[in-house]
């Protein structure tokens, strides 16, 4: 163990740690909007966000930029990034209503039993997977550091970088924005009358459909953004990197509290701090480890996660 | 009751495949065994990455291979030999099974690789154990040669002689005296690292990797407050672009080495232009661009006017040594094994005496370890690093 190298550096692993954890938390908000509606663990969702990087990447590419391109200035810089924000969201949402439409719904129909919807939802990330790694050649694609990293100011010795707090602030725009929008509005209602009981809710004239196919855009837009601020941020993608994201967005989920739009927040920071505080401490071959671990001995304590399921249970 | 039933349905299963499995080897061989002893159409195979992370490296020196085939061929239109391609992904889970694959097939006398070490340890013994020649062009983790396998041979050094010869270039030509060192926790990498700490002594700081990693934070918050102004990584080209590009994003400005397994184009791809620049790459061969003969036109001209990448010379002589045995008529496993034991004649292309020891390893005579530098955006021959 060392102590010297965590608490040496404890303000930089906090801070990139919950750079990292934002990244979790956008793409865990999927997770969790699909669990609060259908009770079923989207496991094609790590593609959906694997489908926004390429996205971006495409995007910047037909605007004329590669991996060796210089910063731009910030003119053109606000149009890749809005540009590559837009085609992101969009191609994940539209990832997302796919995975719906083919691997789901058709089940949904039939009264299939649970299981069949947990294998229908790898099979889908499977083949998303399969489908980029075929087309690109399984090749690792490099992207441009379109935002040079540059510190603003210091917190107890850290630098905060430009890049850190457009993550963090976008990320919280966005959370905030969710959970009001699905907290106070006409179609949030649906949402949450949905969660809570379906067949009531069908009653009251909601059209269950329509609501479930809502929760899959508005969790593909949030992993499209979570996948730009990611090419932004690390300027890489390949066809299976969602695998390991999608699997530590997942753990987010549930530690938060699997359901609970808060809870995916709070679980993605904590998640990202845990994993570099265990980097620091224990050497970076225990980072994954160490987020797992912590998810197990909260699940002892906590079955439902920190914050517990509040989309099924939140008042109407 | 109905889960028994289940089990016990389950076992008859998997027996009946097993059995059944069996069955069709043995019918195989028994086919080739009646055949004739003319020595046409069998298969190199070529073992290595051909698709995903470190396809890079991969696919020049399958390009080599089948540079040195096609020649064989026009000159032996009458009786062809084949390469056969087994794209590892350069993943150990799936070298067995794919090892396996080449072990059925009985007009593969000869396999080229496998090209990592992590995969070799795991394929080698199933061959080893069919009794398949292999000549590895690049996996270079030392311990390879100690296993007993009698069909090993390696066509370069070993990381014992790229590891220090990384070591003394860091001490001796780069001078740097706080040095951090990185692997991946692969065969390969952890090994090198090893070789390299061995030579530099004491360190500013070590961690570790995963390869597939992509989120890299928190080593690199180590790297930059240990003030080390050279890393070592070792690992593969996918791992050491993001490395470096996070690093330098957080505003280190020292100089990354790596070895054999970053030293390709790649990486450049990865890391981008600006952040790869001036990074070390080491690789126990000569410079592929500089091969003698006509290699390096004859390489251009096949392959849509590529420059040779590490290591495609060495499988395009490499390949040519089970050519030649197989124009010998050493048609069958044994015979060619025999041949490239016995072998002893200098590469077209690469100039180095391929001599094996009894272990399979390359004569440490031949052995010679170059440095490379990425310069505007290529990898270019820096030096020959001198032998302690």
């Amino acid at each position: 163990m060392n102590f010297d190298e965590l608490f040496g550096n404890f303000p930089t692993l906090t801070i990139t740690g919950l750079e990292q954890g934002a990244i979790y938390a956008l793409v865990a908000l999927g997770y969790t909007l699909v669990y609060g509606v259908l009770r079923l663990i989207n496991f094609a969702h790590s593609e959906v966000f694997m489908v926004g990087t390429f996205a971006t990447l495409w995007t910047w590419q037909f605007l004329g930029y590669d991996q060796n391109s210089a910063a731009p200035a910030f003119g053109p810089l606000l149009v890749a990034i809005i540009a590559g924000l837009l085609v992101a969201a969009a191609a994940s949402a539209l990832t997302a209503v796919t995975v719906e439409l083919v691997a789901y719904r058709p089940l949904r129909r039939r009264n299939a039993p649970p299981l069949a919807f947990l294998i229908t939802a790898i099979g889908a990330s499977f083949v998303l997977a399969e489908s980029f790694g075929i087309g690109t050649e399984r090749a690792p694609f490099g992207m441009p550091t379109l935002i040079p990293q540059e510190t603003l100011f210091t917190v107890f010795g850290a630098g905060v970088t430009n890049l850190q707090m457009l993550i963090l602030g976008i990320t919280l725009v966005m959370m905030v924005g969710l959970d009001q929008f699905v907290n106070r509005s006409r179609l949030g209602r649906g949402i949450r009358a949905v969660a809570q009981d379906a067949d009531t809710a069908a009653l009251m004239g909601v059209n269950k459909n329509r609501v479930i196919l809502l929760v899959f855009v508005l969790g593909g837009i949030m992993a499209g953004v979570g996948a730009l601020l990611w090419d932004v941020r690390y300027g890489f993608t390949k066809f299976n990197i969602g695998f390991l994201l999608g699997l530590k967005a997942f753990a987010a989920a549930v530690l938060g509290g699997i359901g609970n739009l808060r809870g995916a927040l709070l679980g993605g920071l904590l998640l990202g701090l845990a994993e570099n505080y265990a980097a620091g401490l224990f050497g970076g071959e225990w980072k994954d480890f160490t987020g797992f671990v912590l998810l197990i001995v909260l699940l002892m304590f906590r079955p439902t996660g920190l914050l517990g399921e509040s989309l099924g249970r939140a008042r109407a | 009751m109905r889960q028994k039933l289940a089990r016990v349905l389950g076992g008859v299963a998997i027996s009946a495949l097993v059995i059944s499995g069996a069955a069709a080897c043995k019918a195989d061989s028994g086919n080739e065994g009646g055949g004739s002893s003319a020595a046409c159409d069998l298969k190199i195979g070529f073992f290595g990455p051909l698709t995903g992370d470190a396809a890079g490296l991969g696919i020049h020196m399958r390009n080599g291979t089948k540079l040195a085939i096609d020649q064989y061929n026009k000159d032996n239109a009458d009786c062809k030999v084949n390469l056969q391609e087994y794209d590892s992904q350069g993943d150990p889970a799936k070298a067995p099974a794919l090892a396996q694959q080449a072990v059925g097939d009985n007009k593969v006398v000869g396999i080229i690789g496998p090209a990592f070490s992590g995969e070799s340890e795991v394929a080698d013994p199933i061959f080893d154990e069919a009794g398949l020649p292999i000549i590895t062009p690049s996996a270079t983790r030392p311990s390879l040669s100690t296993k007993g396998w009698k069909i090993f041979h390696r066509g370069v050094g070993n990381d014992t002689s790229q590891g220090p010869a990384a070591g003394r270039y860091i001490k001796n030509v780069l001078k740097a005296d706080k040095v951090y060192v990185v692997d991946d926790q692969s065969a390969y990498g952890a090994g090198l690292v090893d070789e390299v700490k061995k030579v530099l002594g004491t360190v500013a700081g070590e961690d570790k990797i995963q390869v597939k990693q992509t989120n890299f934070s928190a080593v690199v918050t180590k790297i930059v407050s240990s003030g080390a102004t050279t890393l070592f990584f070792g690992g593969y080209y996918t791992e050491a672009g993001l490395l470096l590009k996070q690093l330098k994003g957080a505003g280190w400005k020292g100089t990354m080495v790596a070895g054999d397994g970053v030293n390709d184009a790649n990486f450049i791809k990865v890391a981008g232009q600006q952040v790869a620049e001036g990074t070390i790459l080491t690789c126990p061969c000569a410079p592929a661009t500089a091969a003698k003969g006509s290699f390096v036109s004859d390489y251009k001209a096949a392959f849509d006017n590529a420059e040779p990448g590490t290591y495609a010379d060495v499988s395009y002589d490499i390949t040519k040594i089970f050519l030649e045995g197989i124009k010998d008529g050493k048609s069958t496993r044994s015979d060619l094994l025999n041949f490239v034991n016995g072998y002893n004649k200098a590469g077209g292309a690469t100039g180095v005496t391929y001599k094996f020891e009894s272990n399979g390893e390359l004569d440490p005579a031949q052995v010679i370890v170059w440095a490379f530098k990425v310069n505007a955006g290529k990898v270019v021959p820096d030096i020959e690093i001198p032998k302690a």
